[in-house]
């Protein structure tokens, strides 16, 4: 599978934020990168989604639904703007 | 937070299926009612999802193919091995209900306001949304100038082909066809390189937005050729379709 | 629960009864699914190793290749509900691999290329149950599906089939990998449909 961009998962953003966040400005704990979460790259597979830095490679958010519920992990995000 | 001022939640909605258009043999367009539908931004996409009778679930992003003020419409490249694209292109029928949530998206959209020049980069159905952004200029009356660099196979799979033909002064349309050309063709026939960037794209110093939309291989190759070409990364947006699988 | 889309199936076909565990469905595709780009590393610095508790093992390729393998057909089952029967594959017996080292941990916990983890018991892993797969198909395993060598459990969901892997870790405790710390089940059987935790 190729990768996409946070683009793709506008619509899962905006169920757990609340609000639109493809603009959202986030900063990469690993790497300091900074950039709105659309340019992120997304891999979908299928227990989850995995959102990585696009400088560095390091997982920056994690997305998991599991009965229903959405768990979410920022882990990589030293900000979000 | 940057990005549309609404706050609202949302929703799986009901739309139902008007008219179907096939674009080319593997293309077609679904006009869609949707009661309360909010209006949309040019680039915005909406979500859809199947549900089969058994309660098996499929979900897809759809680029909107209209402006903003125009009825909501998607285009569907039928995938040949996916699930849901030969269900949407194929299948379905005028008064069937879709359900689908949207519009979604912040990032890459147009509105005269952002100005131009404009360049549009479009690989396979990535055209969509560029279609999206240049009905809503003619819409509006934008004079904000255009050149759409185009990547398709071959001719019959040029996605509104007449209607790209008939943009007025202003816009600037270059094919490349990357399979298969027509008798007498001229112009491009290979994918897109930085050659033909340099010559097609809006130099950097007259400050142009770039749009770039299609597959992922394709996005980063235009891209990054833009970026080598003096565009500031911020002053190029992107939105990956993925390869392969459905869409 | 949402309306039904009105002719839409899916491309699922029917299993003959019993092959299937409840909840899966059959398919010809062998979708690529991961978490992260596909790493590639040369032969020349591959490695496979054991280690844990003061033990230490580790093979080169060419080693590795030099082991006894298997020629197995298995089902395989993925947690997002798609199953592929009579799937082919070569690989050394973790058996094999594990007769080398004296090991008293009770779990395994998988590395890889790309940082993957996931957590097995070692009496999943042995007496035939488990491979490092190298071969699939009769061609070696592609990179998109974990070549140059991937680890093959088929009776658990395979996310525990651990792809790009590079060794493991012999532990006292069960730890839970990359999914399984997200909230998907530590131990994995689809037959009792095990997805996530507490099922």
């Amino acid at each position: 599978m190729e990768a996409l961009d946070g683009n793709a998962i506008g619509g899962l953003l905006l169920e757990v934020f609340g609000t639109e966040m493809t603009t959202a400005v986030g900063t990469c704990i690993y790497c300091g990168d900074t950039g709105p979460l659309a340019e992120l790259v997304v891999y979908r597979p299928g227990p989850g989604t995995v959102v990585r830095c696009r400088v560095c490679g390091n997982v920056v958010m994690v997305f998991v639904q599991v009965r229903g519920i959405t768990c979410v992990d920022l882990r990589g995000l030293a900000a979000l703007n | 937070m940057a990005g549309t001022a609404v706050r609202r939640r949302l929703t799986w909605q009901l739309g139902t299926v008007g008219s179907l258009t096939d674009e080319t043999a593997a293309v077609r367009t679904i006009a869609l009612d949707v009661p309360d539908w909010p209006g949309h931004r040019a680039g915005q996409h909406l979500d859809v999802r199947l549900t089969a009778e058994d309660g098996y679930r499929a979900e897809r992003s759809y680029s909107i193919a209209s402006a903003p003020g125009e009825p909501v419409e998607i285009t569907v490249e039928r995938l040949g091995d996916g699930e849901v694209s030969p269900y949407l292109t194929e299948e379905l029928r005028a008064g069937d209900q879709l359900e689908l949530r949207g519009p979604i998206g912040g990032y890459f959209v147009w509105d005269p306001a952002d100005g131009g020049p404009l360049m549009l980069l479009a690989g396979g159905s990535g055209i969509v949304p560029l279609r999206a952004i240049l009905r809503h200029r003619e819409r509006t009356g934008s004079a904000v100038p255009v050149r759409l660099l185009y990547s398709s196979r071959s001719w019959e799979d040029v996605i509104y082909r007449d209607e790209l033909d008939a943009l007025g002064d202003g816009v600037e349309v270059i094919h490349t066809l990357t399979r298969r050309q027509p008798p007498g063709w001229t112009g491009y026939a290979r994918r897109v390189d930085t050659h033909m960037l340099a010559e097609v794209a809006w130099p950097a110093g007259q400050a142009p937005l770039a749009y770039a939309c299609g597959p992922t291989s394709f996005v980063e190759a235009v891209a990054g050729g833009l970026v080598g070409l003096g565009y500031p990364p911020q002053r190029v947006k992107t939105e990956r379709f993925g390869a392969t699988g459905d869409r | 629960m949402s309306p039904v889309s009105r002719g839409f199936h899916g491309r699922r076909r029917e299993a003959p009864a019993g092959r299937v565990p409840p909840g899966q469905y059959v398919t010809e595709d062998f979708p690529v699914l991961s978490a992260g780009p596909t790493p590639h590393t040369a032969l020349a610095n591959w490695t496979f190793s054991i280690a844990g508790g003061g033990v230490s093992k580790s093979w080169t390729w060419d080693e590795f290749r030099a082991l006894p393998t298997d020629d197995v057909t298995v089902d395989i089952h993925c947690v997002t509900r798609w199953s592929k029967l009579d799937t082919h594959w070569q690989g050394v017996s973790l058996d094999t691999l594990l007769d080398q080292v004296e090991h008293d941990g009770e779990y395994v916990l998988p590395f890889c290329d790309g940082g993957y983890t996931t957590n097995l018991p070692i009496a999943d892993v042995t007496g035939g149950q488990a491979w490092v797969a190298f071969g699939y198909e009769g061609e070696p395993l592609d990179p998109e599906h974990g070549g140059p060598a991937r680890l093959l459990v088929p009776h658990l969901y395979f996310w525990k089939s651990a792809k790009w892997v590079r060794g493991l870790r012999l532990s006292e405790t069960d730890e839970p990998g990359f999914w399984e710390t997200y909230g998907y089940h530590m131990y994995g059987d689809p037959w009792r449909e095990q997805r996530y935790a507490g099922d």
